[in-house]
């Protein structure tokens, strides 16, 4: 009996005591594209301050969002713009959404590196998408059914693709869906005749990304706009935050040396990377 | 004498009243205590149907149940659920295909043939199946499985046409051949059965060979699929019916075995002649509980299936890709809230109302068939 009041004084001591050094938090939630860049951020900023707390959720930018109009969260990070609708009701309830472009992101198109494949135009990709072309023979590959793989509809991703690749067009029925971008270059790398599409941040030796309309996904080629799958990723905040408090900080991190080198060391482009 | 020791145990009156008001109180508490999961179940189905019904309001019912275009994010959407239907069925009864037979004769043999000292290592090992988390299960499924079938899955399936074949066919040739050699050879003798037996073992070994032929030439083409699914399920299921059809067995108890014993009939005849027939509504219900697991599973289908809203073509073919209710509810709804897009917030809700008056149905058929059994067996 003593034993256990002792563990239940100890239990409460140190359970005041990690509530009370770590009274600030930051609350981070949205796309799995982002995800990676504010888990880094959240690891940098935690290590110079020690007193805050900054905890990052990935469930896709559309629960970002709507973490963000239910005021769950102080950052919601999104791999696509907010819609009208989302803008709507979160001014309903009262949150004024401020967008920040954190970095810049290409979607290349990702094969299984044996595909001898190395080129498609926009146009065979859609068709591919649409169920036009079934048959990597018809894009100059070998005589094998294209296997098709997809980000869920849930996914920025998604939509992203949706808007630049299918213009909107439906996607065949027997495209496969998968719940997050390292899904998409598993199911890749693991599949001869795949096709899908993942962050830039994504690409390695596992999976080979295609050129698309004669070019091929890079930085570069990302910042300077040639390439044609390209978007900004966002954090949307509340109002732009109070200046000099740990959110507004928190926000600005991209805009540092160190924020930049963090976002081209996980492979996607910083916005302000403007030589070459 | 009598009217003393009446007295001691008669309580004055007082203490009477307060007794029956403490015995009155605690009756109700329990009485609420076990309402609550009453409660719940209800409450879980007026609210599920509360944001289902509104789908129906706007999109009408003709749609969900009969076009096959699942497109909830396009502009204008279309909510073809029957496609999803239909992955949610064939999974369901793929993976009870598989799962049911060798969970019953595990049971049963882990019942009544193997020793029980046997019986007492392997059931808690088996049990421990249902301990590993779902999610584990998805991602051997999804990093394992997958690329495992598209490697090699001809060769599995042809060395499980080996092994369902052979047993099956060799109880079909034992049978067989025993009823031939009864009907037409009037006396019998070794060499007569030999004979038979190798007549009929040819065309099984045949039949066999080709079965083997031809699926062993399949070609997965994409690892993530109905049928690695329902492998999964089916594992998954396997403890839930095991353990509970074992325990009913193992309940029938040892007189019942006895007598049958003492009556002369044989091991076979005690186990299916009296014993399963002694506890079938048990080992029902232990069918129908890995039924429902393999029904509302989530995560592992939501990780393997491929989530393919599409009824495959042909539609035996199981090697294609499909969607089940579970795995495009737990998908969609983050990006299905009120505001953006009601319609496919509801369906959501529609699907899922849909998925609880499904395995409810289950449920009440099963405990029907049950009930009728027990009156029927008179227990």
């Amino acid at each position: 009996m003593k034993r256990i009041t002792i563990l239940f004084f100890a239990l409460v001591l140190i359970s005041s005591m990690i509530i009370l050094s770590a009274n600030q938090k930051i609350v981070i939630d949205g796309s799995t594209t982002v995800g990676p860049i504010v888990k880094a951020f959240a690891e940098y900023y935690m290590a110079l301050n020690k007193n805050i707390n900054v905890s990052v959720s990935e469930s896709g930018s559309g629960n970002g969002a709507k973490s963000l109009i239910n005021n769950k969260c102080d950052i919601a990070t999104m791999s696509r713009f907010m819609k009208g609708k989302e803008f709507k009701a979160a001014v309903e309830k009262g949150i004024s959404p401020v967008a920040h472009i954190v970095a810049l992101d290409g979607l290349p198109i990702l094969v299984h590196p044996s595909n001898p494949v190395q080129e498609l135009t926009l146009e065979q990709v859609r068709n591919i998408f649409k169920g036009i072309i079934r048959n990597w023979k018809e894009v100059g590959g070998p005589d094998k059914k294209i296997i098709l793989i997809s980000r869920d509809t849930n996914s920025g991703t998604y939509e992203t693709f949706s808007k630049l690749v299918m213009k909107k067009e439906k996607i065949v029925k027997e495209c496969e869906y998968v719940g997050s971008n390292g899904a998409v270059k598993g199911r890749v790398q693991s599949t001869n005749n795949a096709i899908g599409y993942a962050g830039l941040g994504f690409v390695d030796r596992t999976v080979k990304a295609l050129k698309i309309n004669g070019i091929y996904p890079s930085k570069k080629t990302v910042t300077s706009g040639k390439y044609p799958i390209a978007r900004p990723l966002f954090m949307f905040t509340n109002g732009y935050p109070k200046m000099g408090s740990h959110l507004y900080n928190f926000i600005r991190i991209y805009l540092t040396k160190k924020g930049q080198d963090i976002i081209k060391r996980i492979g996607f482009v910083p916005v302000t990377a403007y030589k070459k | 004498m009598k009217n003393r020791t009446y007295h001691s145990i008669l309580i004055s009156k007082g203490t009477s009243r307060l007794r029956r008001l403490v015995s009155f109180f605690t009756r109700s508490w329990f009485f609420f205590i076990t309402s609550i999961s009453i409660f719940a179940v209800f409450l879980i189905i007026l609210f599920v149907a509360k944001d289902a019904l509104p789908y129906f309001h706007l999109r009408g019912i003709g749609e969900f149940f009969t076009s096959i275009k699942w497109y909830p994010a396009s502009e204008p959407p279309e909510f073809g659920v029957l496609p999803i239907i239909f992955g949610s069925i064939l999974v369901t009864i793929l993976s009870t295909l598989i799962s049911v037979p060798l969970a019953l004769f595990s049971a049963f043999s882990l019942s009544d043939i193997l020793p029980f000292s046997v019986r007492q290592v392997v059931k808690p090992i088996i049990e421990i199946i249902a301990a590993i988390p779902s999610v584990a299960y998805g991602f051997f499924a999804l990093v394992i499985f997958a690329p495992f079938l598209q490697r090699s899955g001809g060769h599995l399936l042809g060395i499980g046409v080996w092994m369902i074949g052979m047993p099956l066919f060799g109880v079909i040739i034992i049978i067989l051949g025993q009823a031939i050699s009864g009907k037409f050879i009037s006396s019998r003798s070794k060499i007569s059965d030999f004979i038979i037996y190798s007549v009929l073992i040819v065309p099984a070994f045949h039949i066999l060979y080709k079965l083997f032929k031809t699926l062993s030439a399949i070609k997965i083409e994409s690892g993530t699929n109905a049928f690695n699914v329902s492998i999964i399920l089916a594992i998954m299921a396997l403890p839930t019916i095991v353990s509970v059809a074992e325990d009913v067995l193992f309940a029938a108890g040892r007189e019942i075995r006895e007598g049958s014993y003492a009556l002369g009939a044989t091991r076979a005849e005690t186990l299916l002649k009296v014993v399963v027939p002694a506890v079938k509504s048990g080992i029902f219900a232990a069918v129908i509980l890995g039924i429902m697991r393999a029904l509302g599973e989530t995560m592992v289908v939501w990780m393997a299936s491929g989530n393919a809203a599409q009824i495959p073509d042909p539609i035996y073919n199981i090697m294609e890709p499909i969607r089940t209710l579970t795995a495009t509810i737990a998908g969609d709804m983050g990006e299905a809230d009120h505001v953006t897009g009601s319609a496919r917030y509801h369906v959501l809700f529609a699907m899922a109302l849909f998925l609880l008056i499904f395995s409810f149905a289950g449920n009440l058929i099963s405990e029907w068939i049950m009930s009728r059994s027990r009156k029927k067996w008179g227990k």
